[in-house]
């Protein structure tokens, strides 16, 4: 049914010669048209500044708003046109409901943006994948998951260039895939030339997750209050607990590339002490990566039922948890690396890793990626004289 | 025994709960409405209008008590009583602390509201936010809420408050706030209020309700009908022009229509009646409820060209919008020949000046009857757009004469213990007009008084009781 609607909107924008919208647009849409009207909610975030500069929702503008709304809630919770107000206006659930479909839109290649549709199921069959081929290869390779302790040496399981050939490519295909999506998302926004200032302050928006402050520009002598979770309450744990999970990964990530200059150019072979900085940054984001994405599995599962789309759960969870366990058997390596389990731990921790790369253009990970778009578009935008002149009288 | 009991759900009730349980009373909150629904009026508001002596955070300049004061002279026509008016306007200079602590937020006046930045306090995502903040910070100092509970009578003894009837529920306390709004919800009474007209319709009966559907008024009849001095017309509403497609009630503010000035309003019969262009729009939205509403049918039509998009407000609901004016008069449903002759006059009649919107501009139509003063431009560049407007009724003027400790009155004595707060006392400072962000002004001041003398009250009582 839903094919035969979208074969039947294709049909008619090559008939009509303009791009129609999808039952999910067109719902922004028609919310938007009632928020335009209202606007009390200007001062939550950028979504609502950025709707007051248009009068008219075309997709592109859809696109980018949903892109732009970080699912903070507190809209929701504020509106008088609010279920079971009869505009039955939920902002935050009909912006999840198009990013949802931006993501599989913009997928590259075309055919495996349909993985978003489906997302628990891919990520556990990545997952399932990921594990078999590590087991089995360290079976292979060593005829045994158990050995004598091999003194934290991982290279003595799988060969270091092995690895490089094995990751190397998953990641450059992630990265090319991400970056030709969210190239076309940009292209389609046409958002205009970023100035340094624009492209400082996006960075920092998304850095410091602005947006789930509460408030777009914060009172004098007021704080950050944070956004609603499970009811109309703000918190900032939802902020606190994604910087733990971003910057954790982060910090794992530089664990990583620091090892392979380690590796490369001087040439000193892993493992490296408890108190190298491979291992010292790995430690701490591997903490981060543990209490952020189980503290957002938390929250996630107490959210208002209202809040975003639940057919988008399984992605939003499966991803965190992919997370939490690259982190898990990660710390797990480092705890028991000199004994006989580590080749079991080590394939463990690549299957999940392996998994987490090979879904990275097809799940949660490109909320990042298109909201750092929206978000630098925003900061375009805003420094642009409005092409409206609305009764200031 | 119950210290405090607050009828009413909206926020001058939660301002009295809130003040009565921080003087240490034991509070009861009845909302008629469910949950979902409760805050009454205050969930469609936005704004506090603040005297300030000084730039604030999300206010400029200043607005001093006396300038407060005669705007509000002026709104009202003198129908105000000074002492009244001048101590919600003192409440308004510092009571924001106070609604910050109870986790009220504030934002700079929104897109399309410069004028009010100087004068009005936005909520940060408006009165429903602010209404879920008090009632998070009364549950969290143990106030007792109920929804689903409206009061159908008081107990009265000379003019002390005994007990509420909830239902089949009688609820004693030791002293009471009447919040609970005024009565534009209750179609029955509006309808009697205001009569019928000479072609024989009821025109109330047309009326759109802007807020909640809970005001019935069944208190405010109640204390009436039990010899409580009253204020206010009781025939007289607030009511703007707004789309004749908005819901029956809690339309709130994003139905109003805004581009009457930029183009010509008709009715029925295709015929002007107003002029559009009198005076600034924010300053005339006000008249145009009660315009419409003596209209035939109570329908008009604010009709303007392509030269207006941009201009105003977006409305909610898209205009019918025609290439020719012929066409757009056959989708309001208007005499075609009819309104292209009146639009042909005005257009012949305009003398175009210097078009200027930010200001009471020359444009105007000469040898019109009748005339549009400002603004007034041809409608001539298609395509045309077409809104259909009717009476949107904001609230009533009806309510319980007060006093500085918002004591309600019977034959001139003020009651011990029975106290009034919010739209069913507000006009007795706002006896007729209305000025952004006044009405959340008084049901602070007089929310926050009423639950502070309600706990003086009620803890008085308390120990006189412990005394003997």
């Amino acid at each position: 049914m839903q094919q035969l609607e979208a074969l039947t909107r294709e049909a008619r924008e090559l008939a009509t010669g303009e791009l129609l919208l999808t039952p999910y647009e067109a719902e922004v849409g028609r919310q938007l048209q009632i928020c335009n009207a209202c606007r009390y909610c200007e001062g939550f975030c950028a979504v609502f500044p950025a709707m007051t500069r248009r009068l008219e929702f075309g997709k592109a503008d859809i696109h980018y708003l949903a892109n732009l709304c970080h699912n903070c809630g507190a809209c929701l919770h504020a509106c008088q046109y609010a279920p079971p107000h009869e505009f039955a206006v939920n902002v935050p659930q009909a912006m999840a409901q198009v990013r949802g479909q931006t993501y599989a839109d913009y997928a590259w290649p075309p055919a495996l943006g349909a993985l978003y549709k489906r997302n628990g199921l891919t990520l556990a069959l990545a997952l399932a994948a990921g594990l078999a081929l590590f087991l089995v290869l360290a079976v292979m390779i060593k005829g045994t998951l158990f050995h004598e302790p091999l003194a934290g040496n991982f290279y003595a399981i799988f060969p270091h260039n092995l690895l490089v050939l094995m990751f190397t490519p998953i990641f450059l295909f992630a990265a090319l895939a991400l970056g030709l999506g969210v190239r076309r998302f940009w292209r389609d926004m046409s958002p205009g030339t970023a100035s340094a200032a624009a492209v400082l302050e996006a960075t920092s928006d998304a850095l410091r997750l602005k947006y789930l402050d509460g408030a777009n520009q914060i009172q004098p002598g007021e704080l950050a209050e944070g956004c609603p979770n499970k009811d109309d309450a703000p918190t900032l744990w939802r902020q606190r607990f994604h910087h733990a999970t971003f910057y954790g990964f982060m910090l794992c990530f530089a664990a990583t590339s620091v090892a392979t200059l380690y590796h490369y150019v001087f040439k000193w072979q892993a493992p490296y002490g408890i108190t190298s900085v491979p291992v010292l940054l790995g430690t701490v984001g591997g903490i981060g990566l543990l209490l952020g994405p189980a503290g957002l599995f938390w929250l996630n599962v107490r959210r208002h039922p209202l809040h975003g789309d639940a057919a988008q759960k399984p992605m939003d969870r499966g991803f965190i948890g992919l997370l939490f366990f690259i982190s898990l058997t990660g710390l797990a390596l480092l705890v028991w690396r000199d004994t006989s389990a580590m080749a079991l731990l080590l394939a463990l921790h690549l299957g999940v890793v392996m998994a987490l790369f090979a879904t990275l253009p097809y799940g949660k990970f490109a909320h990042g990626v298109y909201r750092v778009a929206a978000l630098l578009k925003w900061a375009i935008e805003k420094r642009l004289p409005s092409r409206l002149q609305l009764g200031n009288d | 025994m119950l210290d405090v009991l607050v009828i009413g759900g909206g926020n001058a009730a939660l301002c009295a709960a809130l003040m009565a349980r921080e003087a240490g009373a034991s509070v009861l909150v009845l909302e008629s409405a469910p949950r979902e629904w409760r805050g009454g009026n205050s969930q469609h508001t936005r704004n506090l209008r603040c005297m300030h002596d000084a730039p604030q955070d999300v206010l400029t300049e200043s607005y001093p008590e006396e300038e407060y004061w005669q705007d509000l002279l002026k709104v009202t026509g003198g129908e105000t009583d000074e002492r009244l008016a001048r101590l919600a306007i003192r409440e308004s200079s510092h009571c924001r602390d106070w609604m910050r602590q109870h986790g009220v937020r504030f934002q700079p006046s929104l897109s399309g509201t410069l004028h009010l930045s100087r004068t009005n306090a936005f909520f940060m995502g408006g009165g429903k936010a602010l209404i879920n903040a008090y009632y998070r910070s009364a549950e969290r100092l143990g106030v007792k809420i109920r929804y689903e509970s409206p009061v159908d009578r008081l107990e009265l003894q000379g003019g002390r408050f005994v007990a509420a009837h909830c239902a089949s529920q009688r609820i004693e306390a030791r002293a009471c706030v009447v919040a609970s709004g005024g009565f534009e919800s209750n179609r029955a009474w509006l309808r009697e209020a205001w009569g019928q007209n000479e072609a024989g319709e009821w025109p109330a009966d047309n009326f759109a309700i802007r807020g909640t559907r809970f005001n019935m008024g069944v208190l405010l009849r109640d204390l009436i009908a039990q010899g409580a001095d009253t204020i206010g017309d009781p025939t007289q509403s607030h009511s703007v022009a707004i789309d004749a497609r908005a819901p029956l009630y809690d339309g709130g503010i994003c139905t109003r229509v805004d581009c009457v000035s930029l183009g010509v309003v008709v009715n029925k019969h295709a015929q002007r009646f107003y002029d559009e262009g009198e005076d600034f729009w924010p300053k005339r939205y006000a008249i145009w409820g009660r315009l419409v509403a003596h209209q035939p049918g109570q329908l008009a039509y604010s009709v303007i060209d392509a030269k207006a998009i941009g201009r105003f407000m977006p409305p909610v609901f898209p205009g019918e919008k025609a290439d020719s004016l012929e066409q757009l008069a056959r989708q309001l449903g208007l005499d075609e020949q009819a309104f292209v002759r009146t639009v042909q006059d005005y257009n012949a009649a305009c003398r175009i000046g210097t078009f200027d919107h930010a200001v009471l501009d020359d444009c105007h139509t000469e040898g019109l009857t009748p005339a549009k003063t400002h603004w007034a431009r041809p409608l001539d560049t298609a395509p045309f757009y077409g809104y259909a407007l009717k009476p949107g009724i904001t609230f009533t003027y009806l309510g319980m004469k007060v006093n500085d400790q918002a004591a309600v009155h019977f034959g001139g004595q003020a009651s011990p213990n029975l106290f009034a707060a919010g739209e069913i006392m507000a006009g007795n400072v706002l006896g007729k007009g209305y000025t952004a962000g006044v009405g959340m002004t008084i049901g602070t001041a007089f929310g926050r008084l009423a639950g502070t003398q309600a706990a003086r009250a009620a803890l008085n009582i308390g120990a006189h009781h412990a005394a003997a």
